[in-house]
């Protein structure tokens, strides 16, 4: 099976291990791995904040990169929404964009979803034996896309136990430009969140989402929390053992 | 009521770090209504619940001409006398009118949130006459000169121990008084109230066109009170709030009191069908519906934002939302908060008065889960955000960022170069900026540390 990678730049950036991995644990499970180049950014900063007329050029030089893709797999719950669901608004009403949109809408996958939707494994191996994992949800992966079950398989699959975290479904407070157009308020939201974590009894967090990762880290440590923050494709190469 | 809501990024900080109680009150609150939500939505297919009210409202805004004039004629069968606002200025003469007209003197009130809109309370007080809020919570932050907070909770800002001091410093209750005591001191004081009011003031959940009548729910019995003791009752009724059929309430009542508080249904419920009749020994002589538009019906001709007006003003959106949970709803500087607020609001009163307030979310979409009617809440506050863009309403240097930002991502070559440059920047560059977007990310977050190479370049260079 042939796989489109797009990065999505804070991956690319500042996840550049999890993108290794994703690739190592695609082909891993026998699919063939490109890297489609000229890839940017999806153009979701640009959409949240309004400006619509920016984030079609972004999108526009986005469906040319992935064009004739047979899959595209994102490392990211946020920006997958972006490619599959935030397209077809953007282009609601230019038809000939809006065809090309829906056609990479229907072949876009976050990486979790694509390993238990498409390629039917929900099993890695045993390489996470007796780790305990706080789960964070993207709220774009878990509220636009659906995608709550899929990560939580693939990573009890593999071993691990996920700790019960009466937050682990709000929003942390990233939000994109939200974080830094209302700093304070975003800040309430990450500490909101982190106080319901029991720090004692967790190995680490893990996330799809590079925004949401970015934005707790850097509140965990300028709190001095210990708590280690790991991406979802760097964890899932790991549970193949 | 005038929109303060330009500062509404200013005084959701000034409110966090003057007053961190508030976001403890307000927290605790909305996350006990938000699970039980939750319960009593397990309960019920609460999905087809939620599209059968959708579609019921849709079909409501889409023929409301008709179900207006519907309305209109049912409630003068039922002798209620029925009046038309077309804004607050309109709204305010009728009540004045009413008022006049009868030599009313004082006056209790239901909570309602169009009348905060209306600015009822200080129209009445002008003229002399006497208001009185009997909803415990309204009570509590009338005595306070304040607004409201939250659309069901006014004073769910507030804690015990502040309600327990200004009981103390009103009525003498002793600083450890339980909140039964202090309830049992307003109970009187409300009491006397309702037995002396000549006019009682109430909103209304409903009006159903096919039998004109007036739906209430509430919790404290001070509705009934005020829409029966009184000899003249006034519903102040925004536009949007009529039902089709009786029938419809079956669901509506408990769907909105789930959505609200998580109850069933509200522990009371009046349905009202006009004044006392002449073999009936209580209700009001007078019974005035005032149809309410104030924005609502331009809001409903705008292609885009219309399903706002399915709201039924539960208040579940801001129970359920993380950012409404960190100040409540005063530095939204408008009568409606939270995530129906942020909609609401520009609908209303206008764009230019209320650019920051569709940027007050993280878009997380808990908000529309929680909604009972499903207002895409999220997309329609990406809509206010493209207008506020379209309008030249957003910052000038934000403007430009995103103009260099959709530069650099559209070229590869842009955004090779700007990956090298982000890794020639000396090491902490990213944490002590002039930049002011990484300033204010730097400000309470460790700075951002980039990958030593980025993943294309690794690609590139065959080492994955």
């Amino acid at each position: 099976m042939k796989v489109a990678l797009f990065i999505t730049c804070l991956a690319d950036q500042f996840f550049a291990d999890a993108g290794v991995a994703a690739v190592r644990l695609l082909r891993h499970l026998g699919c063939t791995v490109e890297f489609p180049s000229g890839q940017t950014c999806c153009g979701q900063p640009a959409y949240n904040a309004g400006y619509w007329a920016q984030a079609r050029q972004v999108a526009d030089h986005t469906l040319d990169v992935l064009e004739g893709a047979e899959y595209v797999v994102l490392p990211s719950g946020s920006c997958t929404a972006m490619l599959r669901n935030f397209y077809l608004e953007l282009y609601r009403d230019r038809p000939k964009m809006f065809n090309r949109a829906n056609a990479l809408s229907r072949k876009t996958y976050e990486l979790a979803e694509f390993i238990v939707k498409v390629l039917g494994v929900s099993q890695l191996g045993q390489g996470l034996l007796g780790k305990r994992i706080a789960y964070h949800h993207g709220c774009h992966a878990l509220r636009e896309l659906g995608i709550k079950q899929e990560p939580l398989t693939l990573l009890r699959g593999s071993g691990a136990e996920l700790v019960d975290w009466v937050a682990a479904e709000e929003c942390c407070g990233f939000g994109g430009l939200f974080s830094v157009k209302l700093p304070e308020v975003a800040l309430g939201m990450a500490d909101r969140k982190l106080s319901t974590l029991p720090l004692g009894q967790i190995d680490f967090l893990t996330s799809a989402d590079g925004g949401c990762m970015l934005h707790l880290m850097g509140r965990i440590r300028n709190q001095n929390l210990s708590l280690p923050v790991r991406p979802l494709a760097t964890v899932l190469w790991e549970a193949v053992g | 009521m005038k929109a303060s809501a330009r500062r509404y990024p200013q005084e959701a900080a000034r409110l966090l770090r003057e007053h961190p109680e508030v976001r403890a009150s307000v927290t605790g609150a909305t996350l006990s209504f938000d699970s039980k939500r939750r319960q009593a939505y397990a309960e019920v297919e609460a999905e087809a619940w939620r599209r059968w009210a959708e579609g019921v409202k849709n079909h409501l805004l889409m023929n409301l001409d008709r179900y207006l004039l519907q309305a209109e004629e049912k409630l003068k069968q039922n002798s209620v006398q029925v009046h038309w606002a077309e804004d607050a200025v309109e709204a305010q003469r009728i009540v004045a009118e009413i008022a006049r007209k009868a030599g009313v003197r004082k006056v209790v009130k239901a909570k309602t949130m169009v009348s905060e809109e209306l600015g009822i309370n200080p129209l009445l007080e002008g003229m002399g006459l006497e208001v009185l809020e009997t909803d415990l919570g309204e009570y509590i932050i009338q005595l306070l000169h304040q607004p409201p907070s939250h659309i069901v909770g006014p004073a769910i800002h507030l804690n015990l121990e502040q309600i327990r001091r200004l009981f103390h410093e009103r009525f003498q209750t002793p600083l450890e008084a339980s909140p039964e005591e202090l309830a049992a001191v307003a109970r009187k004081l409300l009491r006397d109230g309702f037995l002396q009011a000549d006019m009682g003031i109430s909103g209304g959940n409903f009006v159903v066109a096919e039998t004109g009548t007036l739906a209430l729910i509430e919790n404290e019995g001070n509705i009934r009170l005020v829409t029966s003791a009184p000899r003249i009752h006034v519903a102040l009724v925004g536009l949007e709030k009529l039902l089709p059929r009786f029938s419809d309430l079956s669901v509506f009542l408990s769907l909105t009191a789930r959505a609200a508080t998580g109850q069933r249904l509200g522990t009371f419920v009046s349905l009202i069908q006009g004044p006392k009749k002449p073999d009936e020994p209580d209700g009001p002589q007078e019974v005035h519906v005032v149809f309410v538009d104030n924005g609502r019906s331009s809001l409903l001709a705008d292609p885009e934002a219309w399903e706002t007006l399915r709201c039924v003003r539960c208040a579940a959106c801001l129970n359920a939302c993380p950012v409404y949970r960190q100040t409540g709803g005063h530095p939204y500087g408008y009568v409606y908060s939270g995530p129906i607020g942020a909609i609401l609001s520009p609908g209303l009163v206008g764009l230019e008065e209320t650019t920051p307030l569709p940027y007050a979310s993280s878009l997380c979409g808990a908000c529309f889960q929680a909604c009972p009617v499903r207002i895409p809440i999220p997309r329609l506050l990406l809509t206010w955000r493209n207008r506020a863009v379209e309008q030249g309403l957003t910052p000038k240097l934000e403007a430009a960022a995103i103009q260099a930002y959709a530069l650099a991502m559209t070229n590869p070559r842009v955004y090779r170069l700007a990956t090298k440059a982000l890794r020639l920047l000396p090491e902490k560059a990213l944490d002590n900026t002039v930049l002011p977007v990484l300033k204010a990310w730097t400000e309470g977050r460790a700075g951002l540390t980039p990958s030593p190479k980025s993943f294309q370049q690794m690609w590139e260079a065959g080492e994955v």
